[in-house]
């Protein structure tokens, strides 16, 4: 049984009259890996300041297990916080920063010692105690950054952009420790990022924000397959949107520069010389090659980008519009070349309706 | 290409030869009490004469006292500035400068009328009030070194992130600014400390007109009724400045290292 442990009610933040978080509400569960996820001035790390206590809403409540935080100052609200410049204490070693929460709480001398080496421990730094900041890589850094937010077992984890300072490389393994030393402490984390890729690989649920507002809360899966707004469809992933006059709206039948197509997932609404946008994943197009789905249209090769595993096409399919799509590398079949005329086909089922 | 590093070392020279000609003068003239010989006499005299202890001894407790009081307003202050008055900053910079556009002269005379006996803070009146008010004028004559030193000691750190990270593991304020902000800019703080007390020792207006026993004001009573011992002791003056200086330099080696590594 899920229990909720963090509700945010109706939250508002203004700065000098302009309002940057728009009346929020969510709920977290005990124990879930949350991404707030947006571009830059969507108003999530606003929230989660506010969360931590440094900034303080204009309006609206911020609930911990049913009780309101808002009055506490940062240093009694029990919530640990990894930023995204480290900020580990440059005059104290690797020891003393981790150790730092204990202190400050009053924990005596040889339990702050097991709970540090501990830590060290579980971000497999063992060893490393005695080593300061500047004698440490990035990755390390956070590590113990990590390691100092959650060792006197605080109640909630705020990570701000913990990964952005960070080779492309350290971010994705860190990722993976970050998401595995949050399974094994069982605790309810807020993690800041505008990297959706991140936010898909280590969340248990996403909240897809811009200008202030929440425009998504849902797991991974569902926001990137069922994005319920054009924004989220478009900031999480890449997104094929073809413009198309409805043909004979009884039949279904668009055109598309000039091509005709069948799309069953038509909108009821859409009445005969309408225009309508066709919004689709690019892996939920193909090259027809033979296996003809539910659309055919044609077109010329304008791109294509070798991506590894994967690789990524472009395809005109007339005057202004282009589709782009995604074929996994199969060795024994060279990719199509640039200029080269081919059949594109995706299923009606895959086109996305999506609200403003 | 030659040519140029010739004239850089002319004129190199030069000015090492304006500022130590007059310098080694000193030193020989210090050093010339006796006739035909070169003698330490004039700082043995100097050294063992107990005016000079004395008033060596009280410049040096001022001076503490100047630091310890600057430090108490200078720190906070500057660190309330940056962390949540940064739009302050240029009037705060234009307020430490003031006493280096005021004259001591000045300063005093101000001092002098606001807390004379007959004013409602008569600090003139004893000698303990007369040692504060000393105090905190040479706290305000070191300002301008003081505050940008620290400032410069917090411009290295990221104050803003660094008490935030204190405060949400449960710090509060003071033992953010005593056990993070502090041991951070120490040796910024040590470089204002010392180019304080370098300015205390060798202060006169002040310490004249506010008839206190200082170093300045022995040093000007010397300068004026002996020969040698004015050269001996601008020398020790000297050394201790110079000395100031070079445990600047020797500080700054310890200072804590920030690191903003990507790897």
């Amino acid at each position: 049984m899920t229990e909720e442990f963090l509700r945010i009610e109706n939250l508002v933040k203004t700065f000098n009259g302009n309002t940057v978080v728009k009346g929020v509400d969510l709920s977290f569960n005990k124990g879930e890996f949350i991404t707030l996820l947006g571009p830059s001035g969507c108003g999530k790390t606003t929230i989660l300041r506010m969360v931590a206590g440094f900034e303080r809403p204009t309006s609206g409540t911020i609930l911990v297990e049913g009780k309101d935080i808002s009055p506490l100052p940062p240093n009694q609200r029990k919530i640990g916080m990894v930023f995204q410049a480290y900020a580990l204490f440059p005059n104290m070693n690797v020891e003393d920063n981790v150790g730092f929460g204990l202190k400050i709480a009053g924990v005596g001398k040889e339990e702050t010692r097991a709970r540090v080496e501990e830590m060290l421990r579980l971000i497999g730094l063992p060893g490393f105690g005695k080593r300061f900041p500047f004698e440490m890589s990035g990755g390390q850094q956070q590590r113990v950054a990590l390691a100092r937010a959650v060792a006197p077992k605080p109640r909630m984890l705020l990570l701000d952009e913990p990964l952005s300072a960070l080779d492309a490389k350290i971010r994705v393994s860190l990722r993976q420790e970050i998401r595995a030393i949050q399974r094994e402490l069982g605790i309810t984390t807020m993690f800041v990022t505008h990297d959706q890729e991140e936010a898909l690989s280590i969340s248990d649920r996403i909240v897809v924000m811009s200008a202030g507002r929440v425009e998504q809360f849902g797991t991974p899966f569902e926001v990137y397959n069922k994005p319920t707004t054009k924004f989220v469809a478009g900031f999480v992933g890449t997104l094929n949107t073809l413009t198309a006059k409805v043909a004979d709206a009884a039949t279904k039948t668009v055109t598309i520069d000039g091509q005709r197509a069948t799309v069953p997932a038509l909108p009821a609404s859409a009445k005969t010389g309408d225009v309508v946008n066709l919004t689709m994943r690019p892996e939920a197009v193909s090259l027809a090659n033979g296996h003809a789905r539910d659309i055919v249209l044609e077109g010329t090769v304008a791109a294509v980008n070798f991506l590894g595993s994967v690789i990524r096409l472009k395809v005109n399919l007339g005057q202004g519009t282009a589709i782009e799509l995604d074929t996994f590398n199969d060795q024994r079949l060279p990719p199509p070349r640039h200029d080269e005329k081919v059949q594109v086909t995706l299923s009606g089922s895959d086109i996305l309706v999506l609200g403003d | 290409m030659k040519h140029a590093k010739l004239w850089s070392w002319i004129i190199f020279g030069l000015g090492a030869a304006y500022f130590l000609v007059p310098l080694l003068a000193t030193v020989q003239f210090s050093l010339s009490i006796r006739r035909d010989t070169l003698s330490l006499d004039a700082y043995t005299n100097v050294l063992q004469a107990p005016a000079f202890q004395n008033t060596f001894g009280y410049s040096l407790i001022v001076g503490v006292a100047t630091i310890i009081v600057g430090l108490l307003i200078v720190v906070p202050a500057a660190y309330f500035v940056r962390l949540r008055a940064p739009q302050l900053r240029p009037i705060i910079e234009f307020v430490t400068l003031l006493p280096l556009i005021i004259p001591p002269i000045i300063l005093v005379f101000g001092y002098i009328r606001m807390y004379n006996s007959s004013s409602p803070l008569p600090l003139t009146n004893s000698v303990v009030g007369t040692n504060i008010l000393l105090t905190l004028a040479y706290v305000a004559l070191a300002l301008p070194y003081m505050y940008r030193a620290v400032d410069t000691g917090l411009r290295t750190i990221d104050v803003q992130t660094l008490t935030e990270a204190a405060n949400i593991l449960g710090a509060n304020t003071f033992t953010i600014l005593m056990r993070v902000i502090f041991p951070n800019i120490i040796v910024a703080v040590l470089s204002g400390a010392f180019l304080t007390l370098a300015i205390v020792i060798g202060e006169f207006t002040i310490a004249s007109l506010l008839n206190r026993p200082a170093f300045g004001v022995y040093m000007q009573n010397v300068g004026a009724n002996r020969a040698y011992e004015p050269a001996a002791l601008a020398v020790i003056s000297f050394v201790i400045t110079w000395g100031a200086m070079g445990m600047i330099q020797l500080l700054a080696r310890f200072a804590p290292r920030t690191a903003a590594r990507t790897d």
